[in-house]
């Protein structure tokens, strides 16, 4: 039998509608890839029972003919959606017995179309990062490894990117068909960039936050990281929903988004912003760019070239509206109704010590900062600018998208992966400058997907990043299938 | 939009001012009320209001700060609200933002209340006051919806607190007046009548026992004609009388400091009904930065005018048109017409009375006897053991003359007591009144024969005539009618 975690979710689709394996059989592969493979440090919770469990009932209804969506598929979650009955982390001690008694709605639109969880995987804390460092479960290792000049491996490990580092690493290992992460301000297309996968944020709204536990409620949206085009399509398909209980979540129709994927691009209209071609661009980045460019011209998409002229501001502006929101959005981790607690002299010192001991070092600086930004006499500097900031990036792209661009192309990131430490012992906003392709996305509340266009000097995957209209999945889904096409997918050597 | 109302725009009148040796002054003072909405879930979830269930019983994981949980609007909250701007003739903005603010205590899973700061859901409105010799119209400067927090008890462990969350997260509606009173009683008749119109809307019970309308009180002095004074705020005061009692101490106290040569501080204070003062809680040096900003788990709140327009539709008669109405169509006094419409059951009990009967008798009735005993008996109207009908029939044997008020008053007691057809009362127990003048003189006579002394005074002194009406009336038992007693009796004794 072929190695089942080499497929793509499309394969292994047919393969267990075909009978050619079960959906145990299926899992049961990766399980076995996710004990091997515990130096990457992918998962926080691997949950094998309960995914054989699943991969049984998957099974039994493909017998009965009563086959969802997704069914038998064994996927990774992200440690920020609540799993009812499995300890939801975010990768925080302040939460590192929390056992949720509810489903998030992501998650559990996923196992009504028949998914199987293999386990809960690693992010930076609260999804405050870009490389998967901050967790207070220790780094993730990303599967690619650089090479030397002389071509031999440089066994320095490198991160998967950030926040939703286990979700990439897991999918680029193999250790799943694909995984479900949520982007802030790009949290899950800088780690597809990393890890040589497909990662999409879709619209603001389009997925419900119901469940999911908040960093920046205006900005987190919840997507998929999979392998192809196809998978991610395939998976948002899931994904997306209508919510009661999230306000944000729009009443849209929710498309299969899998018919957009192969269809031409002729005559659509591809914009590229001039304002991305920052000073000091790397110019293997910038070659990515042309490549991509390159690419949608020969499938016959009308390239030209755009101005996001607020495209500057971006990062301080988010770095504020994000911060702000995250400072109240934690202030429930008291150690007062679950969580940890460190009992301290009063309430006071209790808040003090519980908040001190639970939360690490990048989520503590987040606080302040939003805290700080939110204060009395400096809201109007601050909050209060990054939100006109924000209002006038989102129209920024509303122009584009009015002048007739159907989508944007950008690079994902200003690098390929890095060693782990090698930025992160350094000035955090080092760190935080790897956001700078992809928070505009977040502000503007629109959807961006990364695929894979090419490899760095040293051998590692670099992401291309479109970014579509308010509900305009389906024309990334589109385009990337063309770079896909053109760059082909890429795969790890291993390791591990 | 009105241009906003000046805000120092009614001087204290002479007799209002407080009188001290080194000249008069004048009080200003504001009230924020909190009433609790009317609503059987809570603003954001789905958990009951329901007073007295045993703690931590009303909870949603919402309520409870779960991580990944969400806040919903319950919409007849927002119904409530804008029935009761409307009962406040007030501005009902069509689109209102809710805001988080941020603060640390036990009694707030959240870490944050979400109320409405900037943009309130309803805008100016007034009120208008009977005082005992002039109506006065009090501003009202806002209407906003907030969460109540839950409830902290210190006293059941030495070493712990416990915390219930049953009030955490039920409406609240904070009324905000313009500092437009001046004195203790205005105050307290503000809150009565605030308290009138809400009962009367239905949109809060007003029960102030139950925590269910409180009162934050600004007090100020003055010189007359100065401009206002630094004021300090009194929290949380729960009935009408310490409403008063907290304002007059708050006066004294602070002229005490200033006649003194010292200087108000502005700080929030507690009043202690035990020892009828109040103390300090915090200064404004002291005072939380809570870090408003808008709440981005919530859209901003929009409703069309039809929306308004419906339920305005549906507004019942408030108490100043039904008192107009009473006056107009009933002809009672317009002290009596306030005293029948402070509560909407009891304006509905004296229409049931005096339709189509003596409107003036009928209120005479209702308002002294029926509302006084109940008042006596701790009773509200809701719960009178005598129906409109049965007293209604007293009325009409009063003014048909059958009954004379002594004996209404016997037959009140009566029916009062035992219930029962009133004119089927005076039938079966010969309560009639007896305007048969044979046997009236034949009782006058008798009188006058047993008391020769007497009719020599009455000729001098004819105000004894009183005491012969008494010694008739207890002759036949009170059914003579004490006019024809009258008359008899000055024929025959000859006097005028």
């Amino acid at each position: 039998m072929t190695d089942l975690t080499k497929l793509t979710i499309a394969d292994a689709r047919a393969g267990l509608a075909n009978r050619t394996f079960s959906a145990a059989e299926l899992t049961e592969a990766h399980i076995s890839a996710i004990e091997g493979a515990r130096a990457l440090n992918a998962f926080v919770t691997e949950t094998p029972e309960k995914a054989r469990e699943m991969a049984a009932a998957s099974d039994a209804r493909i017998a009965s003919g009563n086959a969802g969506r997704l069914e038998g598929i064994p996927l990774a979650v992200k440690d920020l959606f609540c799993t009812d009955g499995i300890k939801t982390t975010a990768s925080s001690k302040i939460l590192s017995n929390f056992v949720p008694s509810y489903e998030s709605t992501v998650t559990a639109n996923l196992w009504h179309d028949g998914a199987v969880l293999l386990g809960k995987v690693s992010c930076d804390e609260f999804a405050m990062g870009g490389s998967n460092e901050a967790s207070a479960f220790g780094p993730v290792i990303n599967p690619w490894q650089r090479l030397k000049a002389d071509g031999s491996i440089d066994p320095t490990p490198l991160v998967p990117g950030g926040s939703s580092g286990g979700s990439s690493a897991a999918v680029a290992a193999h250790l799943c068909l694909g995984a479900a992460g949520t982007d802030t301000g790009g949290s899950i297309r800088q780690p597809a960039a990393f890890t040589g996968t497909v990662g999409i944020k879709p619209t603001y709204g389009r997925c419900s936050r119901w469940g999911v536990v908040a960093y920046a409620s205006s900005l987190d949206q919840a997507g998929p990281i999979a392998r192809t085009v196809r998978d991610a399509a395939i998976l948002l398909t899931s994904f997306a929903s209508v919510d009661a209980k999230d306000t944000t979540s729009v009443d849209m129709p929710v498309p299969d988004y899998e018919a957009s994927v192969g269809k031409s691009v002729k005559g659509l209209t591809i914009g590229i912003p001039r304002e991305y071609r920052l000073e000091g661009l790397s110019p293997e980045i910038a070659k990515l760019w042309d490549d991509g460019i390159a690419w949608l011209k020969d499938a016959g998409a009308n390239v030209r070239e755009i101005t996001l002229p607020h495209t500057p501001y971006a990062l301080p502006a988010y770095y504020i509206i994000a911060t702000a929101e995250a400072s109240s959005n934690l202030a429930r981790y008291d150690g007062i109704r679950y969580g940890l607690r460190k009992r301290g002299e009063d309430i006071v010192d209790t808040y003090e010590q519980s908040r001190a001991a639970g939360f690490g070092p990048e989520v503590r600086r987040r606080i302040m900062l939003g805290t700080y930004v939110l204060s009395a006499g400096y809201y109007d500097a601050y909050y209060l600018k990054a939100q006109k900031v924000r209002t006038l990036i989102a129209r920024d792209f509303a122009d584009a998208f009015a002048s007739g661009v159907d989508a944007v192309l950008a690079p994902a990131t200003p690098s390929p992966a890095f060693g782990i430490g090698e930025i992160s012992g350094a000035d955090p906003v080092e760190m935080y400058l790897q956001d700078v392709f992809t928070v505009t996305v977040n502000l503007a509340g629109l959807p961006g997907m990364v695929v894979p266009g090419g490899k760095s000097s040293t051998g590692l995957p670099l992401g291309l990043q479109l970014i579509g209209r308010p509900f305009g999945e389906e024309a990334l889904f589109q385009l990337g299938q063309v770079i896909e096409d053109a760059a082909g997918t890429m795969s790890a050597r291993k390791w591990w | 939009m009105n241009a906003p109302l000046p805000l120092d725009r009614r001087a204290a009148k002479p007799s209002q001012r407080i009188k001290s040796a080194t000249g008069d002054w004048e009080m200003v003072i504001g009230l924020e009320v909190h009433a609790q909405v009317n609503s059987n879930s809570k603003l954001f979830s789905g958990a009951s209001t329901h007073f007295g269930n045993a703690p931590n019983s009303n909870v949603s994981l919402v309520d409870a700060a779960m991580p990944g949980m969400l806040p919903v609007i319950n919409v007849e909250c927002v119904k409530q609200a804008i029935r009761t701007g409307l009962g406040l003739k007030a501005q009902i903005n069509r689109r209102s933002v809710f805001d988080r603010k941020n603060y640390f205590y036990p009694d707030l899973p959240q870490g944050y209340q979400i109320s409405q700061y900037k943009s309130p859901i309803v805008g100016e409105g007034e009120i208008l006051i009977d005082m005992p010799d002039e109506t006065i119209t009090i501003g009202i400067e806002r209407l906003h919806l907030e969460q109540d927090a839950g409830k902290s008890i210190h006293d059941l462990s030495p070493s712990f607190s416990y915390v219930d969350l049953n009030r955490s997260g039920v409406a609240l509606m904070e009324i905000v007046s313009r500092p437009d009173l001046r004195s203790a009683d205005e105050a307290k008749a503000y809150v009565s009548k605030l308290r009138t119109i809400l009962r009367y809307l239905g949109t809060c019970d007003g029960d102030m026992e139950k925590g269910n309308l409180r009162a934050d009180v600004n007090v100020s002095v003055r010189r007359p004609g100065a401009p206002f004074g630094t004021r300090c705020e009194i929290k949380n005061v729960n009935s009408i009388r310490f409403i008063g009692q907290a304002i007059e101490y708050e006066a004294r106290r602070q002229i005490g400091i200033l006649e003194d040569g010292g200087e108000i501080i502005q700080e929030t204070r507690l009043f202690d009904h035990g020892k009828g003062e109040t103390r300090s809680m915090r200064s404004k040096e002291e005072a939380h930065d809570y870090r408003y900003f808008p709440d981005p788990d919530l859209l901003p709140l929009e409703f069309s005018a039809e929306f308004v327009e419906e339920l305005k539709s549906h507004l019942p008669e408030l108490p100043d048109e039904k008192k107009a109405r009473f006056i107009e169509q009933y002809g009672v006094t317009p002290y009596d017409a306030m005293v029948l419409t402070l509560e909407r059951e009891s304006a509905d009990f004296f229409e049931a009375v005096a339709r189509g009967r003596d409107a003036k008798i009928a209120a005479n009735w209702v308002i002294n006897e029926l509302f006084g005993r109940l008042n006596k008996e701790g009773l509200e109207v809701t719960a009178s053991p005598m129906s409109a009908d049965q007293l209604g029939g007293i009325v009409d044997l009063i003014k048909d003359g059958t009954i004379s008020g002594k004996l209404a008053k016997d037959l009140f007691e009566i029916v009062w007591a035992e219930g029962g057809n009133p004119r089927e009362i005076v039938e079966a127990r010969g309560m009639k009144q007896v305007t048969d003048t044979g046997a009236i003189e034949a009782a006058c006579d008798a009188v006058i024969a047993a008391n020769p002394d007497k009719v020599e005074q009455v000729k001098v002194k004819p105000t004894m005539l009183g005491w012969f009406v008494g010694q008739v009336m207890k002759q036949t038992g009170g059914k003579a009618s004490p006019p024809a007693v009258n008359e008899i009796l000055k024929a025959k004794l000859g006097i005028e």
